[in-house]
């Protein structure tokens, strides 16, 4: 029982770091249909930055944190005017391959950089494991929990009540209506990507607190959030939020118990299997929109 | 000597779906493969080396193409196709089976694997299909890793010589000759699909897949076919890439090779078969020459030769944006452009 609650535990912390960076391609993909698959990219610059930020150039915590997201918001905003909207209106097999040219760059330019061996991070959340209904939880990984909570619940708010969030939801409900009442869907578009990058560098920072080091394998991250968003539904923001934590769950328990059967590797399939069955069964995922096409 | 004419000058159904569309385009054709054939007597074991990859990487392409650019179903899975041909190539030439056997052996598997993973394609479009492809991948991947009994995990498998009826392919330049011989068949038999019912019905889907079945086209049967007809070509040129690299393990197939193939026919253009042939060369080529022009200028810059892996893929990513954004049509538009230029030389207008 311990063993199952656990891995729960577990897996519940590293599926809200999904659910945080589901809620960024989510966020792309309602505003302007674009599929981002450099999301996990975007999360492994993140991290980097505030490394480089917190070791090189000796930066507090905060400041360093700060940094990153004024970083990610200036490289969201140049990707998003650069190379994507030249792609409105492309096929969207043109769209995807972009995403994944744009990957391949972000990858290029962190190994250029820092190389390929893994980097230690500092540490935020500092102090011992404390114990919560039997199961030993890290200040990181409990810090992180909260921490993605908050923003979540901020993020929620901004799209309820600020004008830029209304506007955003509007954007992304009639791109025509929306021009109509004044909204720049342009500047939604572009809004879009930089709270995107942003939510995904503090995924990165945190997947990197928990992990205590940081290497290219975060950017699969990306790769992961694909089963998440695929079951919360595309265009669904509560459902990239239920959907991450249920894949956190599923991969861990999957990896907890199929693993000795099958000599390992069943935690990175798993997510991938259940994609495949949603796929089939429910295509539009747990709360996004059916697409019904008429002739 | 011939000459093409500056104009559309196809008077009959015939002459529009001719598979050349001018005896200068036979020609050139021919010469080209003349001159292939008797490369391997000149060239170095490295170039023969960097032709069979073009030619495998032909193959897969065209196969891949035939799916993307002519079906219009995306597919992040070919890499996991082409593990399951390679696979299946080597296992079936450990038996002793001769090349007419195991070639055709793998491109089935990989074709059985292909449709059994085509079929969310009936209730799946665009990008959910890419996302489904993709789940593929690394369903295939885990498979290879973990059947040990069959493809011996993560240390792989040798890959016994390819034998003819007693004729052994043991050399580099054996091997190419078996590729360019299989990669001219891909390459014909794509060029004629497109004239058959199948090929036209493959287009008629991309372009507009309910009109499609209102014309009385089974969506279902076609799209598994083209699934099944690509995965068949991707089987092959995985069979061929276990020949010649003689080693295979999990490593040869990682999802990147996928976005390779990808790459190499957005590049080449979308729709065309001469495009991927242009896009698998180019392709191919282009890491080889960064580490040529990294190794020749690494006197003057010595901290390059440690960032060739980087170099290779920033200029892929930059590659594949380039073109989207500036010829998404590929090489093959630039290739007719400039064959339209001159047909009109010297007076353009």
């Amino acid at each position: 029982m311990a063993f199952f609650l656990n891995l729960v535990v577990t897996g519940v912390v590293v599926g809200s770091v999904y659910a945080l960076v589901a809620m960024g391609f989510v966020l792309i993909f309602k505003a302007s249909r674009v599929v981002n698959f450099a999301q996990g990219e975007f999360l492994m610059v993140g991290a980097y930055v505030c490394l480089s930020f917190l070791v090189w150039l000796a930066f507090p915590y905060p400041a360093a944190v700060l940094g990153t997201l004024v970083f990610a918001v200036l490289l969201a905003l140049l990707v998003e005017r650069v190379i994507l909207r030249p792609m409105i209106g492309e096929p969207i097999l043109s769209v995807v391959m972009v995403t994944l040219g744009l990957a391949s760059v972000l990858r290029a330019a962190v190994q250029s950089v820092y190389g390929t061996d893994i980097r230690a991070f500092p540490e935020f959340f500092t102090g011992e494991p404390f114990r919560l209904g039997g199961v030993a939880v890290t200040p990181a990984y409990a810090g992180s929990f909260v921490a993605v909570l908050v923003l979540m619940g901020l993020l929620s708010l901004f799209f309820k009540y600020s004008k830029a969030g209304v506007a955003m939801r509007a954007t992304a409900f009639d791109q025509q209506v929306a021009l109509s009442m004044g909204i720049s869907v342009k500047r939604m578009f572009a809004l879009a990507w930089a709270i995107a990058a942003m939510v995904s560098v503090v995924g990165g920072i945190f997947l990197g607190n928990m992990r205590g080091g940081v290497d290219g394998s975060l950017a699969f991250i990306g790769l992961k959030v694909i089963p998440v968003v695929i079951l919360g539904g595309l265009d669904s923001l509560a459902g990239a939020f239920v959907g991450g934590l249920l894949v956190g769950v599923l991969e861990n328990l999957a990896g907890g118990y199929l693993d000795p059967y099958v000599g390992g590797g069943a935690k990175e399939v798993a997510p991938f299997v259940l994609l495949i069955l949603i796929l089939m069964v429910r295509p539009y995922g747990l709360f996004g929109t059916e697409e019904i096409e008429r002739v | 000597m011939t000459t093409a004419r500056c104009g559309d000058f196809r008077v009959s159904y015939e002459s529009d779906s001719r598979i050349f569309a001018s005896p200068v385009g036979r020609v050139a054709c021919a010469l080209f493969l003349l001159l292939a054939a008797l490369a391997p007597l000149a060239a170095s074991s490295y170039q023969i080396d960097l032709m069979s990859r073009i030619g495998i990487a032909v193959i897969g392409a065209v196969g891949l193409n035939i799916l993307t650019g002519f079906a219009g179903q995306i597919s992040l899975g070919h890499a996991g196709f082409l593990a399951v041909g390679a696979y299946t190539g080597a296992r079936l030439t450990a038996l002793g089976l001769p090349v007419v056997v195991t070639i055709p052996g793998a491109g089935l598997a990989a074709a059985a694997v292909g449709m059994v993973f085509g079929i969310p394609s009936l209730r799946l479009k665009g990008l959910y299909l890419a996302m489904a492809t993709l789940a593929a991948h690394f369903i295939i991947e885990f498979v290879v890793i973990r059947w040990r009994s069959v493809t011996g995990g993560t240390d792989g498998i040798v890959v016994d010589t390819a034998t003819l009826f007693g004729f052994e392919f043991d050399s580099a330049a054996k091997v190419f000759y078996l590729i360019l011989v299989i990669a001219v068949v891909a390459v014909l038999f794509a060029r004629n699909l497109f004239r058959t019912r199948v090929g036209r019905a493959f287009v008629a889907i991309r372009d507009r897949d309910i009109s499609a079945e209102v014309m009385g086209i089974p969506l279902f049967r076609y799209k598994l076919l083209a699934f099944g007809v690509s995965s068949f070509y991707a089987g092959v040129a995985g069979a061929h890439l276990a020949h010649q690299a003689g080693i295979i393990t999990p490593e040869n197939f990682p999802i990147t090779v996928a976005i390779d193939y990808l790459a190499m026919i957005i590049i080449g253009g979308l729709g065309s078969v001469l495009g991927s042939v242009l896009g698998a060369a180019f392709m191919t080529l282009v890491p080889d020459l960064l580490r040529i022009v990294a190794t020749a200028l690494s006197g003057s810059f010595p901290a390059l030769i440690g960032l060739i892996v980087s170099l290779r893929e920033a200029v892929f990513g930059l590659l594949i944006i380039f073109f989207l954004v500036f010829e998404p049509d590929g090489m093959a538009a630039r290739w007719r452009t400039i064959k339209a230029y001159w047909k009109l030389w010297p007076f353009s207008y």
